[in-house]
Formats: structure tokens, sequence, C-alpha cells
């Protein structure tokens, strides 16, 4: 007999489904970051591989330790907690002592995320907030630079007792923005390009970004109008500002290449949470962060200046939504 | 033939998986006739009025109810028979409506006894609206709209094109699409006889191009020099909507709040066109249709055609009945149908699909929080905001609602489909329509 046996369900349509979920989407970008790790293992050594498995410790022990409305270690499974220790990892410079990338996992995920109500509630890129915060409580730690060394060969920083910052033993070494802004020195491209430059530990290899980020935006799996508009501020502004005074600004092509642009076009500017949602929002938001960026490496105070030019548009994403909605279909642009 | 990119669409939609695999070959079927039918009154447009009464013998085509003002329709008797009943049954919507219960005679060859046909030629328009409205006829895409009310068109909207929706975009349906295969000739001249009466300058037909025989098949009919124009267009939801079809055909947008005759076009389905044709040329009204019964829990998935009013237990036990691991129950297609809470409830004129779905369709995915990726906004063919919407229905902010334009969402249901965290945002935005709409109601009656 047809219908006696069970009782039936009743949902309201649609009952078909798309098979990407979010977990699906955080691993994507997750695996994604792969090949940027084992850049920064071959650049830096194990100490790379030491920092970001840290950095993921402290961000999972935010995760699972702070509450939230969902039930304690369930908000693990969306993923986006691993996703957020492995990218405040990889901002890192190499001689950091382990315990501060742990300290900066874990308060990504506490201050940038939980505090606000969990994923999809925080107004700032939480991995930036962990990056910011230890770039604000240990300004030097955070700027101390090395010449990649050998595989195995790990700083005797790396294992500082916390709240210690341990001896640097070797020279430190600027980085190719700092070399720029305080000896007007410039990095030859093919250095920039490869990655075999003084930096943080995911930022150095222009070449593996570049092909992280095409595949990204070809899998859809990140809004291709941000990274494409970041680009499109800092080249031209940039282009603008080499033509106007050459000495003093450096070219555009050394400013897409260097310091942590590419990283955080590819892997920081296109969190969806923290980045409008509307196409032309994102146009917006993208333009501001390259603008931004240029700003602050040819004028400001620090080398620097990706993770602020990204923190400050995600404060200003409210209210480019506000002024960036769709036009509705059969309806003249809103006011 | 055109490469699928290069073909016409309207702008963003979604690409479910079609599973029309599965009867899109199969030629339509007849299927014996039921003990009984229920046929509410209510079909499309303001319930019709009784004109028989309880006992009376009734021929199948025979009509049962007239339409009660314009925006009704007739209704027909799809059995010989006996009226047994004019009491409240259960609707597949759920409710307890008036109905008629037709007891088939079970002596009868069940002919149809059919109206004298009427040549469409000789009526003027007034004559012909008042015609179709006596043939019970109303749009067979799923809506049940009456189809003469759009053929009342006033002097100061001239329709320009005549529009013919064989998109099929729903999922699992393949009901036009055999409609179109196997009776091209009569979708034709229902098409030729309203576009006359319309005076419309021609005659598009959208067809999805995963129906590469349907698109021969009409245009194989069209006769030389004649301004019917049979366009392949994307495979792509939901491009069966009115507006989206006319987007995807002109690239013109239907203002919101507007109707297509305000651009000038009339969209009508195309099977309602076969009704039309068989009510004006052979007199017989609408008191079948085809309806494609599939989905993962049909043992013998198939196109039917089904007297209106015909038990969906009765069509589901044709069709070799249903595994024991069916868990729901669809009627229309699966990205705008509706679940039934049971199968003994009659098919309607807007019937198109009864579709059952196993556990493993139905079971739920675990939602998680929206991360703002706007898929929801690449997939709105309104060009709404969903995400937003979604959040403020959950906070049951109306005013901001209104003023992000949840009216104009037309329920498709992409939105949802899209969303890689499964949140339930169409449905969030139904309950919150219905809840203005309410609200709305209440605050009239006190004015």
């Amino acid at each position: 007999m047809i219908g006696r046996t069970h009782r039936f369900q009743l949902q309201a349509a649609p009952f078909l489904h798309t098979s990407l979920t979010t977990p699906k989407l955080m691993v994507e970008v997750t695996l994604t970051l792969v090949p940027v790790i084992a850049a920064a293992a071959y650049y830096f050594g194990v100490v790379a591989l030491l920092l970001i498995a840290a950095s993921t410790l402290g961000a999972v022990a935010a995760e699972y330790l702070l509450p939230t409305r969902a039930p304690r270690g369930s908000t693990l499974r969306d993923g986006s907690g691993v996703l957020t220790g492995v990218l405040v990892g990889l901002t890192l410079p190499p001689p950091l002592p382990l315990w501060m990338a742990a300290l900066g996992g874990f308060v990504a995920i506490a201050l940038g995320k939980q505090l606000f109500g969990g994923l999809g509630q925080n107004l700032f890129n939480p991995a930036l907030v962990g990056r910011a915060f230890l770039q604000a409580a240990f300004p030097t730690a955070l700027t101390t630079w090395v010449e990649p060394r050998g595989f195995f060969d790990v700083p005797n920083s790396t294992w500082a007792w916390p709240f210690l910052h341990g001896a640097l033993d070797g020279t430190s070494a600027p980085t190719p923005l700092s070399r720029v802004k305080f000896d007007h020195a410039l990095t030859p491209f093919q250095d920039l390009f490869l990655g075999h430059v003084p930096g943080s530990l995911g930022e150095t290899s222009a070449l593996v970004l570049v092909l992280c980020g095409l595949w990204l935006g070809l899998r859809r799996a990140f809004d291709w109008r941000i990274p494409c508009a970041v680009l499109l501020g800092v080249a031209a502004l940039s282009s603008l500002l080499h033509l106007l005074d050459p000495t003093r600004n450096p070219t555009p092509w050394f400013m897409l290449a260097s310091g942590g642009l590419l990283f955080g076009t590819v892997f920081m500017a296109t969190d969806p949470v923290s980045s409008p949602t509307t196409p032309r929002g994102a146009w917006i938001f993208g333009l501001g962060v390259g603008v931004l960026v240029v700003v602050i490496r040819d004028y400001g105070g620090l080398p620097e200046g990706v993770m602020y030019a990204i923190l400050l548009m995600n404060a200003a994403t409210p209210l480019i939504e506000r002024v960036a909605q769709p036009r509705p279909f059969g309806r003249a642009r809103r006011a | 033939m055109k490469l699928p990119f290069r073909l016409r669409s309207f702008r963003h939609g979604v690409h479910p998986d079609d599973h029309k695999e599965q009867t899109e070959h199969l030629p339509v079927e007849h299927m014996p006739f039921s003990g009984r039918c229920v046929l509410p009154l209510g079909q499309g447009g303001k319930p019709s009025q009784p004109r028989v009464r309880v006992g009376q013998q009734v021929r199948r085509g025979e009509t049962l109810a007239d339409a009660d003002g314009f925006v009704s329709t007739a209704l027909h008797s799809p059995l010989d028979g006996r009226v047994v009943d004019l009491g409240r049954h259960r609707h597949p919507n759920g409710n307890v409506v008036p109905c008629v219960e037709i007891e088939a005679d079970p002596f009868s060859p069940q002919l149809v006894a059919p109206h004298p046909p009427v040549d469409p030629d000789g009526l003027d328009v007034d004559a012909f609206v008042a015609h179709v409205q006596r043939g019970g006829i109303v749009g067979l895409g799923g809506a049940a709209f009456p189809a003469h009310v759009k053929y009342k068109t006033p002097a100061e909207k001239p329709v320009r094109h005549f529009v013919l929706n064989g998109c099929e975009c729903e999922p699992y349906l393949t009901c036009d699409h055999r409609t179109m295969v196997e009776r091209p000739a009569e979708v034709l001249r229902g098409a030729r006889i309203v576009a006359s009466k319309l005076g419309a300058g021609d005659i598009h037909i959208g067809v999805e191009h995963n129906k590469e025989d349907a698109i021969a098949a009409l245009r194989a009919e069209v006769r030389p020099g004649e301004a019917i124009h049979v366009t392949p267009l994307q495979v792509k939801y939901p491009q069966g909507a009115e507006k989206m079809l006319l987007e995807a055909l002109f690239g013109i947008e239907v203002p919101a709040g507007k109707l297509p005759l305000d651009v000038g076009a009339v969209v009508n389905n195309v099977g309602t066109m076969v009704a039309l044709a068989d009510w004006f040329d052979r007199g017989i009204p609408l008191i079948e249709r085809v309806v494609t019964v599939s989905g993962p829990g049909v043992r013998r998935p198939a196109n039917v055609l089904v007297p209106i009013g015909t038990p969906i237990r009765d069509l589901l036990a044709h069709c070799g009945g249903t595994v024991p691991e069916t868990r729901e129950f669809v009627m229309g297609g699966p990205m705008m149908g509706s679940a039934l809470a049971s199968i003994d409830v009659p098919v309607l004129k807007g019937t198109s699909a009864v579709l059952a779905f196993t556990a493993s369709e139905t079971a739920r995915a675990d939602e998680f929080s929206c991360l703002k990726c706007g898929r929801c906004l690449d997939a709105c063919a309104n060009f709404l905001n969903p995400q937003v919407l979604a959040r403020q229905a959950r906070a049951g902010d109306v005013k901001a609602l209104e003023a992000n334009f949840v009216m104009d969402c037309m329920e498709c249901g992409a939105c949802s489909f899209a969303c890689p965290s499964n949140i339930p945002i169409v449905q969030l935005i139904r309950v919150a329509k219905s809840s203005i709409r309410d609200k709305k109601r209440k605050e009239g009656k006190k004015g």
C-alpha cells in the first residue's frame, strides 16, 4: 500500500540544493593554501611549519574554549577556525617565537570572531585582527626579518619561553619594502616574483600567490571582482605617483609583487564575511584597499600597509553596502 | 547549432541538475480511469458555481460548474458517471474545500461527449474570451491562472508579441517537453488562434536547448513566411518565469508591479495552447492534462495523460507504486512545488508533476552561518539581496524588508538552492511576505 506505512515529510520548496557547502568552501580555500605553505617551508625551512602549526592551534583552542550560542566545539566543523589560524601563521615573520604565533591565532578568533558573535558576524577579517594585535603588542618581533636559511636551521628565538623574546641569532635583514622606504634600494623583480626575499612566511613568492588566486577565482571560491579591484587600484595609483616622482615612488611592478599585497589580496581582502557582498560594493571595496595600500606605503610611516588597508576597508564595508545595493529587476536604481 | 553560451537567457539564475533523463524520452501514456474523481470548484480564479445536483448522471466533458465572475472558469466532468457528492474534500494544499465528486460508470466506454466545435475566426474578441472561459482553460504551467483573463486586453495596451513558454526550467518536469514533441501542430494551432485574436504581430516560442527535439518539432510546423520564432534558450532556472522569459527573448525588463502586457506581450504555457486547440476544434474542454510522475521514489517514472480529479494514489499506483524509502511527495516541480501531506488528494488543472523523494534527497543538511558570500545575489533573477532579506525576515523587521523590496520576490527558490550554508532563505522570505500581507489586510479593514 502506498503511503500508509510511514509518515510523510513536509518541507517547503525548494527540494533541491546545491552540493556546495560552507565547510567544503573552507576546506577548498585551506587546501589552496598548501602550495603557499610549501613555498614558505621551501624558503624559510621547518620553522615556517612550526609557526603555522602554533597559530592554528591557538585559533582552534579559542574556537573551542570561547562560548557562542552554538554548542561547544560544534563550530569547528565549519572549518573556518583552522583557515583563520593558518592565515595568521602565514602573515608572521620567520624568527617569531612560537608562543606569539599561538597567541596571535587565539586573539584572531577571540577578538576577531567570537566577540562579534561567531562566524559571519565579524566586522573585521579575524586573521588580520590577530596579526594587528601582535603588531601592536610586539612591534620589534613582528618586524624582525631574516634571510632564508637552511631547512632545519631553527632560530633560537623560535623556542623562546612565553612572555620572552629570545635572542635573535644571526643578522636581521630588511624586507624589499623597508629597503625602498629607508634605503631607496630596489630588489630585483625576479627575486620578488619567485620569492627569494626576506618577508612574512606566506607573502614572498608572487608566482605561487598569483596561481592560487587564479585557481580560487576560476573555482568561484571568492568574488573575482575584489582581487581585480585591489590590483587595479594599486597599479593605477602607483603608476601615477611613479610618473610624478620616480625617485621617491617605486614602479607599479615593484608595488604589485612586493610585501603582503598579493597574499592579502588573494586570501584576506576576499574574505566574504568582512567584505561587501554586492558587485558594486566589491569594486568600491577593492579599489579602496588598493589606494590605501599605495598611500600607506608611499606616504605612511610604515613600509607596509596591506593589513591596515584591508582592516580600514573592512570597517567601511557596512557603509559601502548602504550605497551599493543591486538595482532591483524592473526598478530604477535606489537613491 | 549555436553553442550554449551564445544562446539567449536572462541575467542571474541557477543551474540545478535537470533530472529529466528518466522521462524525457517516454511518450505520453494514458492511464485507466479511476473509480472516483474529486474536482475542487476553485481551480484557477474564483471557485465556480456548480450546476449539477447529487445523484445526477453526467457525461465525460459535460459542464459541472459555471464560471462565477470574470476571473473564474468552468469545470467539466472528466468521467462518464454520477455526481455522488457536492461536499468538502481535501485539497492538495491541505485545506478542505468545496468539491464535486464523480463516481465513474463502470459500464461506460468513457468516450468524450464533445461540445460543438467553434470556428474562432467567426468570433469577436469578447465572444472568444467567453468561449475560452466556458472551456475551463487555465494556464497549465502550474499557476493555473484563468487563460481568458490574459486575452481581455484594454485598447490602450496593444499586444505586439504573443509568447509561448516552453522553457520547462523546473528539474524533473517533462510534460511540456513531451507535449511539444508529440503535439506541435496543436501548440501552433492554439498559438495562431490566440495571436490573431490579440492582434499580436508575431509569436515567439522560448524553449531551453536541452529539448532539441521539441525545437525541431515546432519548427517543422511553422509555415514559410510566418512570423513564428522558435528560440532556443540557455538551460537556466527560473527561465520559465514570465518576466525572465521576456528578458531572455527580448532583453526587456517588465517594470516591478507591472504585467507583461504593459510591455506589449502576453505569455502562455505551451500546454495551454493544446488545451485551447482541442476546445475550439474538437469541442473537448480541459478535462485531462499531462502529468510527469518522477523522482527517485517512483518505480516506473512516466508522462501520463491524467483525467483532472484523479486521486494521486491511483496515479502513483499506475506508475508502479513507490519504493519503501519514499519520504516525501511533491506536487509540481522540485523548486517551487509543494509537499503533500496526503496522497489521497486529486490531480488539479495546475498539476504539472507528482514527484516522490527518498530520505537521501530529503535529509536536511546542517545550517551554517551566513558568510555573505553573495551566491544568493548571483542567483536572484529579481536582483534583490536575499541574504539581507533573510536576516531581516528572521529579525521581523518589516520596515527594512519593504524598503528592500521583499514584495518583488517571486519565491522561485534559487537563493535557497544556491546557499552553501543551507539557510532557508526563500522560506524565511515567504513567511515574511505573508505576514506583511496579513498586516496590510488587517490595516485595510480597520481603515
